[in-house]
């Protein structure tokens, strides 16, 4: 049984069609990639998987129950984590309480437990050092960190990174990639939505090309690479 | 453990000064300085913890006074149960309110709770029993002993709803139900998809919150012998609520009591001295300074002072 079973979904804002029946399936512990040029429908898709969105029509199963109906909390506590791409800290609040947020809601873990454990997590994250620091005075790399730090203090199955890398330098890059890495060897099924072609490359053990809203493509990394309908979708040819 | 020592000794001291021979303005003043404490705190459980900005609160006052003659009228209640029901009712119209209205966000939120205060105004204007537009003349029953007057009793029993409306305040600010309010506040999206029932948090919040202001106007026919609907449900209620935790401070719950306290103080005093019109212009000028000058009230100022040394 896979782990995430996505089912001819749909979705549609007005007369702008955003999904057209889009079928994945995800098996547990899987690095699974989804790219597509902008306006493809990649964050509409993650967003009816983790219930911001409602799907239309189509069935959404995490380890074979429908959760097409409920809302975005029942799926986190159910162990659907994300990130967002633009950053949403809980900007009043320390790095340190950003994380106790799900570990109070999701986890149920008291003060302290919750405090050890978020300590943990922004160690593996490299934010350990910040954690007493106001979430509005991180910068923009340690901002996309405590986005996957909170995500992962929800104890996930399956992590959600939306763009986790957009914007950040090629150093940078490779130290989320290397966080992302390390998250899946603790048995965390991860999807990666990303622009940065090298890094979904890298990371993916199979990629899924959406465009308009149709998945064109799936396969491994490198015949996603040669496959022409990808490049036409991206350079346009 | 400190702050429960600290709520004894204020109501005790509530009671002994009202059992004292102190003069009996202090008490006419004190009373409506206390409503604001807690009209200011509930205020802050939705708008201050959660970010929802309410201006109805004299919708939720009104609706308590109401609930109050009504029940003096028709069954001659006593005050402690006219309390409970007026209550009861600010948390029904809270979760009526918030059921309805807590899926808009921002200034939409800010708008809806406007409209409710003018429909409760004008269902009240229309309703012949509790005398429509003109109010409601009404007679105080026999004050109970050992209250040598009826303003007394009544400052004793304000006293004491403020007290518990801060031990609410307080306590939902420092529980898991504050984090994740805070967490709404900050970003919606954010705190659903950290596990947050943010419908049902903010439901929480707006039924508290109705429910203190209830009860909060439910003294205030007894006080001022008299109920009209134009007073009850004036919108100035709404805007002290939402100034007074905003100029003492809207993260923490002694924010709007040190708001509450200061402003209306202010008030009671350039009523006497000056005029009642001035009152308003008071909070306006008030406000916009602490809004420009200090964004987080009085409480954040001190903070500041405090992190410096």
């Amino acid at each position: 049984m896979s782990l995430l079973a996505v089912r001819e979904v749909s979705k549609h804002f007005g007369g702008f069609t955003a999904l057209a029946g889009v079928s994945i399936e995800i098996a547990e512990g899987e690095r699974f990639g989804l790219i597509g040029p902008n306006g493809s429908g990649k964050t509409t898709l993650i967003n009816c998987i983790s219930g911001a969105l409602r799907n239309e029509s189509g069935q959404i199963l995490f380890r074979g129950r429908e959760i097409g109906g409920l809302p975005a909390y029942r799926r986190t506590r159910l162990g659907i984590a994300r990130s967002f791409q633009i950053p949403r800290p809980f900007h009043t609040m320390s790095v340190l309480e950003n994380l106790l947020v799900p570990s109070a809601y999701v986890a149920h873990l008291k003060e302290a437990e919750a405090e050890a454990e978020a300590m943990r997590i922004l160690a593996v994250m490299g934010l350990a050092d910040k954690a007493g620091a106001l979430a509005s005075r991180l910068s923009q790399v340690e901002l996309r960190k405590l986005e996957l730090a909170r995500a992962m203090a929800a104890r996930p199955r399956l992590l959600i990174s939306d763009e986790a890398m957009a914007g950040l330098a090629g150093a940078e890059v490779d130290e989320v990639l290397k966080i992302l890495f390390a998250l899946n060897a603790q048995g965390i099924t991860i999807i990666m939505i990303e622009h940065i072609m090298q890094a979904v490359m890298r990371f993916s053990q199979r990629v899924v090309c959406l465009d308009a809203g149709r998945i064109i493509c799936e396969g491994t990394p490198a015949a996603i690479v040669q496959n022409p309908d990808v490049q036409r979708a991206y350079l346009g040819a | 453990m400190k702050f429960w020592i600290g709520i004894a000794v204020v109501f005790l001291a509530a009671l002994g000064t009202a059992l004292s021979g102190a003069n009996e303005y202090f008490f006419y003043a004190g009373y409506v300085v206390l409503t604001f404490v807690v009209l200011a705190t509930a205020w802050n459980i939705l708008g201050g913890y959660a970010g929802y900005v309410n201006f109805g609160t004299g919708a939720f006052f009104g609706l308590g006074s109401y609930s109050a003659v009504v029940l003096f009228k028709a069954l001659s209640a006593p005050l402690a149960l006219q309390i409970v029901a007026a209550a009861a009712v600010g948390a029904a119209l809270g979760f009526g309110v918030g059921i309805m209205t807590l899926r808009l966000r921002g200034i939409f939120f800010a708008i809806a709770t406007v409209a409710i205060l003018f429909i409760m105004e004008t269902l009240m204007v229309n309703w012949r029993y509790v005398g429509g537009a003109t109010g409601l003349q009404l007679l105080r029953p026999e004050v109970i002993a050992p209250f040598p007057s009826y303003t007394r009793m009544l400052f004793v029993v304000m006293a004491f709803l403020a007290l518990l409306a801060i031990a609410i305040a307080r306590y939902v600010q420092i529980s898991w139900i504050g984090r994740g309010l805070r967490a709404i506040r900050d970003s919606e999206e954010a705190a659903e998809c950290s596990g947050v029932p943010t419908l049902r948090l903010k439901l929480f919040a707006c039924v508290v919150s109705g429910a203190l202001m209830g009860a909060a106007g439910a003294p205030m026919p007894m006080y001022l012998s008299f109920v009209e609907p134009a007073s009850s449900f004036s919108l100035n209620w709404g805007v002290s609520a939402l100034a007074m935790p905003m100029i003492g401070g809207t993260a923490h719950w002694i924010g709007p009591v040190v708001g509450a306290l200061l402003l209306g103080s202010i008030q009671q005093i350039v009523t006497v001295t000056i005029s009642n019109e001035i009152n308003v212009l008071v909070v306006g000028v008030l406000l916009v300074l602490f809004v420009v000058l200090a964004p987080d009230g009085i409480v954040g100022l001190f903070r500041k002072l405090v992190g410096r040394k």
